[in-house]
């Protein structure tokens, strides 16, 4: 170990300087742009900003518009997250069965979709849910299923791009599910077998409980991710049809990027800081209790 | 008596044969259900793939027919050549390539050196700037967006590569991951190469570095991949025509080129196949990496 000297500071300096004028800098300016009026006018001249108090919170509290974007996000994450880990954990035990031939390729094949460009797959999945041509109709009416307008339909837009969500996410679950199911020791498995435990109790008894700590991560990294929701509906649906598919991230980007009320769309982008915060802390706390317990 | 003599002992044999064959089958069942299932999970997966790729080579006006084709009846390459010729999408490429070829350089230096200087030195406010850096990683990128926008606008970077290589320079994932594998390595080395004379500069260049290539791979795949994927900030930052890159300009195209889908998906392919080239040959290094800490793009 070296001692006091500047050198340390040498090194450091760059990504301290880096994340402070990138990072920590603008989240502090973003705090104070939230109490502001700042907008298309304040750009051109800093002069013109005007602080407005809570009045950008007050009335984002009652914008249908804001609370339109928060339900249909909150829609897209306790639906579309749990239901990436349950695939992802199904996966993965597929995956850890000693009996699977060619596993490599079954994890790289499963795998493929979360390395690729959301954009890129995004368009392409756009013409999978075309109502007359897409590949998805069509294999549904093998099923006899009539045909669904995916991306047209208030009611289907949202599980459309769920089911986007789930595709090019669960890979990335199902190998931390995987190195997390690697860990469990075999006795456990034999002790439950010779106390008459079938599948479905060693699932129960033995493999739920030991990747408790591997779902609680991935749980908390799907809750984050997910509030994020961007891309998906930027691309395939533009928010619509009639706002169903309106995020809150693109809400924020549209208040802030297409029409420069950027002391509003900082406000919005707190309030979604403090709602991930929120939901972290309760996940934290509920999983200490569990550990208690 | 004598046929039923003659008879008995094959009987028991072939009972004897049929039993574990039984059980064989038994045992077998879900083995190749377990087959069936992953197969069918595998093919589900990847058919958007490989109606990506067919699409991609079909002529005009071919992907939208019904039923659906599965693959083109003549191959085409006139949309790869419109994408080419017509719409620029080089230079798009060529925008993503030094973008994501920028970012991972600069960053693996400014990480590894800050890395460095958490893991192998005594300073005051070590523990205490370390431990803000992690805190602040709840904090969303949505939350800098506008203002970083704003002073990047002052800087007069908005539409130049810096705009997106200057900001994206240091990432506290990076320095915790690089700080975490150097602290396993032992301080007699650095300790002996002193006594040797080296200075500082030279341990961090000769004995640092070599030692952390791994991490330092593995590093520079995500971060390479994560900025190649990026969407929302190039989006933001770029936009201007020329400074586009590729998903900012796929997601324009479609816009213009909604019916014709066999020129989207040849622009699709461009965007994955070098990603998916770079994690095939790469592949170990990025799985060391999820496991490391769940990294993400």
């Amino acid at each position: 170990m070296h001692r006091k000297t500047l050198i340390p500071w040498i090194f450091l300096a760059p990504a301290l300087g880096t994340l402070l004028l990138f990072f920590f800098l603008p989240v502090a300016a973003s705090l104070v742009m939230s109490f502001t009026d700042f907008d298309i006018y304040a750009i051109g001249k800093l002069a013109r900003v005007r602080f407005n108090g809570l009045e950008n919170y007050r009335r984002l509290l009652e914008d249908p518009l804001f609370w339109k974007a928060l339900l249909n996000t909150a829609y897209f994450v306790f639906a579309g997250g749990p239901l990436t880990i349950l695939v992802a954990l199904l996966t993965a035990i597929g995956l850890n069965s000693r009996r699977l031939r060619l596993r490599p390729w079954f994890r790289l094949g499963y795998f493929i979709p979360v390395i690729t460009s959301l954009v890129a797959v995004a368009v392409v999945w756009r013409y999978l849910y075309h109502p007359r041509f897409g590949l998805i109709n069509y294999i549904l009416s093998m099923f006899h299923v009539g045909s669904i307008n995916w991306l047209g339909d208030p009611q289907w837009a949202m599980p459309a791009i769920i089911i986007l969500a789930v595709w090019k996410n669960f890979g990335y679950y199902m190998m931390i599910f995987l190195a997390g199911l690697q860990t469990i020791p075999d006795y456990l498995y034999e002790a439950a077998r010779l106390d008459g435990a079938n599948w479905w109790g060693q699932f129960r008894h033995v493999t739920l409980p030991q990747l408790a700590p591997t779902t609680f991560f991935v749980t908390l990294m799907t809750l984050i991710g997910y509030f994020q929701l961007f891309a998906e509906p930027y691309v395939m649906t533009q928010g619509g049809p009639i706002n169903s598919t309106l995020s809150v991230v693109f809400y924020l980007y549209q208040q802030g990027f297409r029409w420069w009320h950027m002391g509003y769309a900082s406000a919005i982008a707190f309030m979604l800081f403090l709602i991930i915060f929120l939901l972290a802390m309760v996940q934290m706390l509920a999983r200490k209790r569990q550990e208690a317990a | 008596m004598n046929l039923l003599k003659s008879k008995s002992p094959r009987t028991v044999l072939r009972d004897s044969a049929r039993r574990p064959r039984a059980r064989r089958l038994r045992k077998s069942l879900p083995v190749v259900l377990l087959h069936l299932v992953m197969l069918i999970g595998l093919l589900l997966t990847l058919l958007p793939f490989w109606w990506m790729v067919m699409a991609s080579f079909m002529p005009g006006g071919e992907a939208s027919t019904f039923p659906p084709r599965f693959w083109p009846s003549q191959w085409s390459l006139q949309h790869y050549q419109t994408l080419y010729e017509r719409l620029q999408i080089g230079r798009y490429f060529l925008n993503s390539l030094i973008l994501a070829g920028g970012v991972t350089l600069v960053s693996l230096l400014v990480n590894s050196m800050a890395g460095y200087a958490f893991a192998k030195f005594a300073f005051k406010g070590r523990k205490a700037i370390f431990t803000s850096l992690l805190a602040s990683l709840v904090i969303p990128g949505q939350v800098t967006m506008l203002p970083v926008f704003l002073l990047l606008k002052q800087m007069g970077l908005l539409n130049t590569y810096f705009g997106i290589i200057l900001p994206g320079m240091a990432s506290i994932f990076g320095i915790f991951l690089i700080r975490q594998y150097l602290q396993g390595i032992p301080d007699s080395l650095i300790e002996a190469a002193r006594i040797d004379g080296a200075g500082d500069l030279k341990i961090y260049w000769k004995i640092i570095v070599p030692l952390a290539m791994p991490i330092l791979v593995t590093l520079a795949l995500f971060t390479f991949m994560g900025t190649w994927n990026d969407f929302l900030w190039p989006l933001i930052v770029l936009n201007r025509q020329e400074m586009y890159t590729l998903p900012v300009a796929i997601a324009n195209l479609m816009g213009e080129h909604a019916p014709d889908p066999e020129l989207m998906m040849a622009g699709a392919v461009i965007t994955i196949l070098p990603i998916l080239i770079l994690f095939m040959v790469l592949q170990k290094y990025y799985i060391q990496g999820i496991l490391m800490g769940g990294l993400k793009e």
